[in-house]
């Protein structure tokens, strides 16, 4: 086996089901969620190198001048083996970025690898900056510049914010499963976003609405989780649901679910208040993967199906998981974000 | 009728240009009869009975081997009719040198599917072989050589013998005895033979006689 | 109808042992010969190989300095904030063995051929616990580290991670190259922008001995193609013969009913039988040269070049195989043409024997017209081929078209000679020769091409050692080079030296690029050893004054080629043009070279100073001096390089090169001896029929025998005649052309008269041997067999 991959495999990145069902799921000296979190800006939009896993992930519904959808990821993603932040190569912090841009029949994917403590990567929170090579995220979190590049693609974007970050679970402790794992989860679902896309067909003008996602903690699972369905949908009437599924051996899910009113307030919703259910899949890379859901959260009278914009929108990263835009019918209409993990 | 042979015309490619060897030749052949192919060298009459042993093809004309045109069949039709229907003797014996006597008798008959033990035992007794089954080709004398291809020839129990001067590599007496082996076996069969031959003594023992001149029948 | 056919035709060998004996013997040293070769060749090539993917040399271009000195840690992160995909390199040599630093995060992905599975903790790894992988035998180099056994590991290498290499190695913080990922991000800013200190070096480029080690792997592939068209034509010759025996039989199988097609299927099928079987025991006997040569060759290899080669062979599925498919193919296009001409035979035998005759007339015009053809082919090659692929179809195109013109010029040879014939036995000879060429000529294009292959190859080889003994000396002419660390310890050596030897040549050189080739630029004082001791392939009148003048400038031969420059043309290095004045060979150096004179290079290159020297002295003065320097001034042996050690080496290295080559000759000899002793062999027994009148008219059975003696050895002679030419200009198309399009230099050409005369002597000594067993058997053939003609036309 190739030594890289095997490395891989064996770090808890959080989309990697192997991750969730080996190293992710025990703590080993490293800090653990408590409730009742008191968030500290902008010092908590920083690493956090005492937890085990962490990251800055952002995920953008675009539009380009002739109506044509795009979707665009860029992600930084912290892994740490051991509880300190550590300096030159023998630091402990790992360090993986994710780009992507998706058009409604291409879908394009890079990645990168780093090392912390050489300066490769990182994230400072004053002023606010995560980098891993050229890529990078910064600014004050009223605005923010982004970019990103790979062999055949590449970005260059600013985002505004234009509402409040909001807090999933209790007030930021996301609970992940009946056991009690959790994790600190916030976002800032408000951002307008515009800027280029280079593509191989050329430079793209696009506008949209971004979603950046802040979480970290050190045993995000339980051992019998081996992976889940996330849901980031953005209403046409102005409100946003954040839901998730986790999937568990035993054939039965966990899920969660905040609700955000188009001025910040959130509602959260326990297990069993959220469903999710496939109604279609579709092979990509040599996987069944659900491409077509059902959404249901009946308390907010939401039953809407779901529908990958391109099925294809498969990340061939080391660490391989499904990442793309959605579009939203039914008793609501609007757009959003797919993201599964554990389909083998 | 065992064999009809109608118009046949051979022309060969020869040092000072084409050379016609049979120029319209007729003759046919009932079984249990034997005739005596005669003439001078170069009259025809060995290319002749490689054309019907199916050795070779005629530029022109039919031959009818038990109802069948063997100029109108390829190789593999004219080598199936060789392992069964006729069978050739030749004067150079023509025996495979690595193969003992015994294997050499059965060959052709196991070529064709047509192998009988009891049959080619009686073959070996009445060719007095059965002394020498179990030595190789280049151990016997000339006349034993030749009475080997003789039974091998025989084995397969064809319908029609050709023999191109069986005697021819034989002396006198040897070539008596050979050939009346083969006369009493070929009768007794009730096969048809036709044999190539320079002698008259021979000729005359056989029921008919055909003469060669210059590529026709005399 | 299938068995019994088969009985008839296996039941052939089984009386005819001999024939069978030859036939799988031509087949199995056709295919040992070349799987031998390849075996050597594959495993030299593995372990090179691996060494050379364990850093990604040959694979990946690299960053480097200009002046070759490792790089801060800063100009890594600089270049991946920049967007450049690049990694770490840390490299050096601890207790001997070499260590190498990766970053396994940013490494491309084929680099490293660590097998980390097992149980081996990939965080431990990376965070320096200071794991390192290497083969068991650096790793008991490594008794104090902690090592973990990893055979697929390069040999004499250990691999580790780059920051425990860096605090191993005592290079904190540094850098030695940058592996270039081959798939870049888009929207790069340029190098010179972000690391203008740094210089890109080729992929394969970049190693310095890869180059050398590729000349040597390139000489074996030549032996390893020339064999494999000795082999073709053994096989050839076994299968021809072998069907020319069976001719007979076949009629009669015919005769008796069986059809052709059947009958060609199962010869094929026979054949192929024997082929895998004789090619099963070629590969075996391939093993076992390969196995008694590999010492030696890596052996060769290591000294020669560096590069560390496992000793042992390991049985390698690709040479297996390679081996099997040679057999098999071989004897596929030898038997596709045997059975092409059986199912073209016709039934009966000499009905047309006008036909058959204009047929042979036929195939001998063609196959000189395709003689013609390959060689006019071959000498268009010898004036325009510059490209590998031209090479070696030049090499192909003469030695085929050589080997079909043999037959033809042998056949005039002996037609002219028989008109000088005075006497009557003397006729019949020549005449009796000539009707004896068709059978034996495959034989002896088999000797043609094993002589021809000798000739070209020991000249090769030859004149390579010539070649590079000239140099060592040009190019290592002091005798003692120190090298010293700081500016201190150049003082304490300068003033140590100063009174003790004869001269100091201080060298110094700075790494940048000429006429947009990266090139090493030395500086040097007009001294006697440049002026006695340099050759140059082409120069001015006085090319050593104009350049110690400070107006000229010598290059090496790579440069000149690669820039396409030659004297009087002018170059630029920073603001002053210089006129080459002269252009050396610098054999084995992937880059440029240049040098200029001392001034020039201080006022150019104020920054370097040097750090190398060349002391020349009484060369029995050296191993005295070298220990009163270290007692003395503390600088200790192992910064010296004694020049007399590194070409006693290199000579040592040469002589295994030889044992090498000589192995593979003598083998090729005897594969080419056997073919002619086979083809022997099978036309004694055709031969009684041609010999019988001559012994009937009263030639003894011995003269006879002496005649077919004779024979052999004139037709060796004659063909080696024809090698001569041939192995010459074959030699001249492996280091004129070849070469030039391998490496970027010419190799000059020397001449071995001795050896030639001393191989032909060998060919004739084989050829002797070969016909020496026929003909002993042809004079005491019983006379009865030979009545027997008569009494019996068979």
């Amino acid at each position: 086996m190739n030594a890289k991959v095997l490395l891989l495999c064996l770090l808890p990145f959080e989309a990697t089901a192997q991750g969730f069902a080996g190293l992710g799921t025990s703590a080993e000296g490293f800090a653990v969620p408590k409730p009742n979190p008191a968030f500290d800006f902008p010092a908590d939009h920083g690493a956090h190198p005492e937890y085990r896993i962490e990251w800055w992930y952002l995920t953008a519904n675009l539009t380009a001048g002739d109506g044509t959808p795009y979707g665009l990821q860029w992600t930084l993603f912290r892994s740490a083996l051991a509880p300190e932040a550590g300096e030159g190569w023998t630091a402990p912090q790992l360090w993986m970025g994710h780009a992507a841009v998706t058009t409604p029949d291409e879908h394009f994917v890079t990645e990168r690898l780093a090392r912390g403590g050489i300066g490769q990567a990182g994230v400072t929170a004053e002023p606010f900056e995560a980098w891993i090579d050229d890529w990078s995220l910064q600014g004050d979190w009223q605005t923010l510049q982004m970019n990103a590049t790979g062999p055949d693609f590449g970005y260059d974007m600013t985002l505004s914010a234009e509402g409040p970050l909001v807090f999933h679970g209790d007030n930021g402790f996301s609970v992940k499963s009946a056991q009690g794992q959790a994790s600190y989860y916030y976002s800032q679902p408000f951002f307008s976003i515009t800027g280029t896309l280079q593509l191989p067909a050329g430079d793209v003008q696009v506008t949209g609405n971004a979603w950046l996602d802040r979480e970290w903690s050190s045993q995000p699972l339980s051992d019998d989780q081996t992976g889940w369905d996330w849901f980031s949908l953005s209403f046409d009437d102005g409100n946003k649901l954040m839901g998730f599924r986790l999937q568990q051996t035993d054939g039965n899910n966990y899920t969660s679910a905040t609700w955000i009113t188009p001025d910040g307030k959130t509602t959260a919703f326990p297990d069993g208040a959220f469903q999710a259910t496939p109604l279609e899949t579709h092979t990509t890379a040599g996987r069944d993967i659900p491409v077509r859901w059902q959404v249901q959260l009946p308390d907010k009278d939401i039953d809407v199906t779901v529908s990958a914009i391109n099925p294809d929108a498969f990340m061939t990263t080391t660490v391989p998981y499904w990442e793309g835009p959605v579009t939203v019918t039914g008793s609501h209409d609007g757009i959003g974000y797919l993201e599964m993990t554990g389909y083998e | 009728m065992l064999l009809n042979v109608t118009n046949i015309h051979k022309t060969y490619q020869a040092a000072d240009g084409p050379f016609e060897v049979l120029r319209g030749v007729d003759l046919t052949l009932e079984a249990g009869e034997t005739l005596a192919l005669t003439g001078e060298s170069g009259s025809g009459k060995s290319t002749l009975l490689h054309l019907i042993g199916g050795l070779d093809t005629p530029d022109q004309g039919m031959i009818m081997v038990d109802g069948r045109d063997i100029a109108a069949l390829d190789d593999e039709g004219r080598a199936e009719l060789r392992r069964g229907k006729v069978g050739v003797v030749f004067q150079q014996f023509n025996l495979i040198p690595s193969l003992k006597v015994a294997d050499n008798i059965a060959f052709q008959a196991r070529l064709g599917g047509r192998h009988e033990a009891g049959w080619t035992e009686v073959l070996a007794d009445r060719m007095g072989l059965t002394p020498h089954l179990a030595k190789y080709p280049e151990q016997l004398s000339g006349g034993q050589q030749q009475r080997v291809a003789i039974a091998r020839t025989l084995a397969p129990k064809p319908a029609l013998v050709l023999a191109d001067e069986p005697t021819g590599n034989l002396d006198e007496t040897t070539a008596g005895t050979v050939m009346d082996l083969m006369l009493e076996l070929v009768t007794e069969a009730g096969a048809g033979l036709l044999m190539v031959t320079h002698s008259e003594t021979l000729a005359a023992r056989m029921s008919r006689g055909l003469h060669l001149r210059a590529g026709r029948v005399a | 109808m299938t068995g019994v056919t088969l009985q008839a035709l296996l039941s052939h060998w089984w009386r005819n042992p001999l024939q069978l004996f030859t036939l799988l013997a031509g087949l199995a040293l056709a295919t040992a010969l070349w799987s031998g070769v390849q075996a050597v060749n594959a495993e030299a090539r593995a372990s090179y190989d691996a060494a050379a993917a364990t850093l990604g040399e040959g694979q990946f271009d690299r960053l480097q300095r200009r002046d070759g000195q490792p790089m801060d840690q800063q100009a890594f992160i600089d270049l991946r904030r920049a967007g450049w995909l690049v990694s770490p390199v840390v490299q050096g040599r601890f207790n001997g063995v070499r260590i190498i630093g990766i970053d396994l995060l940013t490494a491309p992905g084929s680099i490293g051929p660590v097998d980390l599975t097992g149980d081996v903790a990939i965080d431990a790894f990376l965070t320096g616990e200071g794991q390192l992988f290497a083969n068991p035998e650096a790793a008991a180099q490594l008794p104090d580290l902690n090592v973990r056994i990893s055979p697929e590991t390069a040999p004499n290498t250990a691999v580790t991670d780059i920051g425990v290499a860096q605090r191993l190695l005592g290079k904190e913080g540094q850098i030695d190259s940058l592996i270039i990922a081959p798939n870049q991000p888009i929207g790069r800013p340029d190098l010179a922008d972000i690391a203008p200190q740094l210089i890109r070096q080729q992929a394969q480029g970049g190693s310095d001995i890869g180059r050398l080690t590729d000349s040597f792997h390139l000489n074996l592939t030549a032996f390893g193609l020339l064999s494999f068209a000795v082999g073709i034509f053994i096989v050839n010759g076994a299968i021809g013969l072998a069907f020319e025996q069976r001719r007979p039989v076949v009629r009669t199988l015919r005769a008796l009913g069986l059809p052709l097609r059947r009958l060609i299927l199962l010869m094929g099928a026979e054949l192929m039988l024997f082929a895998l079987v004789a090619g099963a025991i070629g590969v075996a006997l391939g093993y076992v040269i390969a196995a008694l040569l590999l010492p030696d060759v890596a052996a060769t290899l290591r000294g020669l070049y560096g590069a560390d080669v496992a000793g042992n062979l390991q049985l390698r599925p690709v040479w297996w195989l390679s081996g099997l498919a040679i057999a098999l193919g071989g004897t596929a296009i030898a038997a596709s043409g045997a059975l092409y001409g059986l199912s073209k035979m016709p039934l009966l035998a000499a009905a047309q024997p006008r036909a058959l005759a204009m047929a042979a007339g036929r195939r001998a015009m063609i196959q000189g017209i395709l003689a013609a053809m390959l060689i006019a082919l071959s000498i268009v090659l010898m004036f325009t081929a510059d490209g590998l692929i031209g090479g070696f179809a030049l090499l192909g195109s003469l030695l085929i078209g050589a080997a079909l013109a043999l037959p033809l010029i042998l056949d005039r040879v002996l037609a002219g000679a028989s008109l000088t014939a005075k006497s009557v036995s003397a006729q019949w000879f020549w005449a009796d020769t000539r009707q004896q060429l068709p059978g034996l000529s495959l034989a002896l294009m088999a000797l043609l091409l094993a002589m021809a292959a000798n000739i070209g190859v020991s000249t090769m080889v030859s004149s390579f050692r010539l070649t590079f003994i000239d140099f060592l000396d040009q190019r290592l002419a002091s005798e003692l080079y120190v090298s010293t660390e700081n500016a201190s310890q150049t003082a304490d050596l300068l003033a140590f030296a100063a009174p003790r030897v004869d001269e100091i040549l201080p060298i110094q050189n700075a790494d940048t690029e000429v006429a947009g080739q990266p090139t090493q630029v030395f500086g040097a004082d007009d001294n006697r050893t440049y002026r006695e001791n340099w050759t140059f392939l082409q120069s001015t009148a006085d090319p050593w004054d104009t350049t110690f003048a400070g107006d000229s400038i010598v290059i090496n031969e790579q440069l000149a080629r690669r820039s396409a420059l030659s004297i009087s043309d002018t170059v630029t290095l920073q603001d002053t043009t210089f006129t080459i004045a002269g252009i050396y060979g610098d054999y084995g150096n992937p880059i440029g070279q240049a040098v200029i004179s001392e001034a020039q290079f201080q006022r150019l290159y104020p920054d370097i100073a040097p750090t190398r020297f060349g002391l020349r002295m009484d060369p029995d003065a050296v191993a005295d001096f070298v220990a009163a320097m270290e007692a003395e001034a503390g600088i200790p042996a192992s910064q010296t390089i004694n020049q007399a050690g590194i070409k006693a080496i290199s000579l040592q290295v040469f002589e295994r090169t030889f044992t090498v080559t000589t192995a593979l000759n003598i083998l090729t000899l005897a594969v080419a001896g056997f073919a002619i002793l086979m083809s022997l062999l099978t036309l004694a027994t055709m031969r009684i029929p041609q010999l019988a009148p001559a012994w009937a008219v009263g030639m003894t059975r011995r003269k006879l025998g002496q005649l077919e003696l004779l024979r052999a050895v004139l037709l060796a002679v004659l063909t080696a005649i024809v090698a001569l030419p041939l192995g010459l200009a074959l030699a001249w198309a492996l280091l004129a052309v070849v070469n030039v399009a391998a490496f970027g230099w010419k190799l000059p050409m020397f001449l071995f008269p001795f050896d030639y005369a001393r191989l032909g002597l060998f060919a004739l000594f084989a050829a002797a041997l070969a016909a020496a067993w026929p003909a002993i058997r042809l004079s005491r053939t019983p006379p009865a067999d030979l009545l027997k003609v008569f009494s019996n036309e068979r």
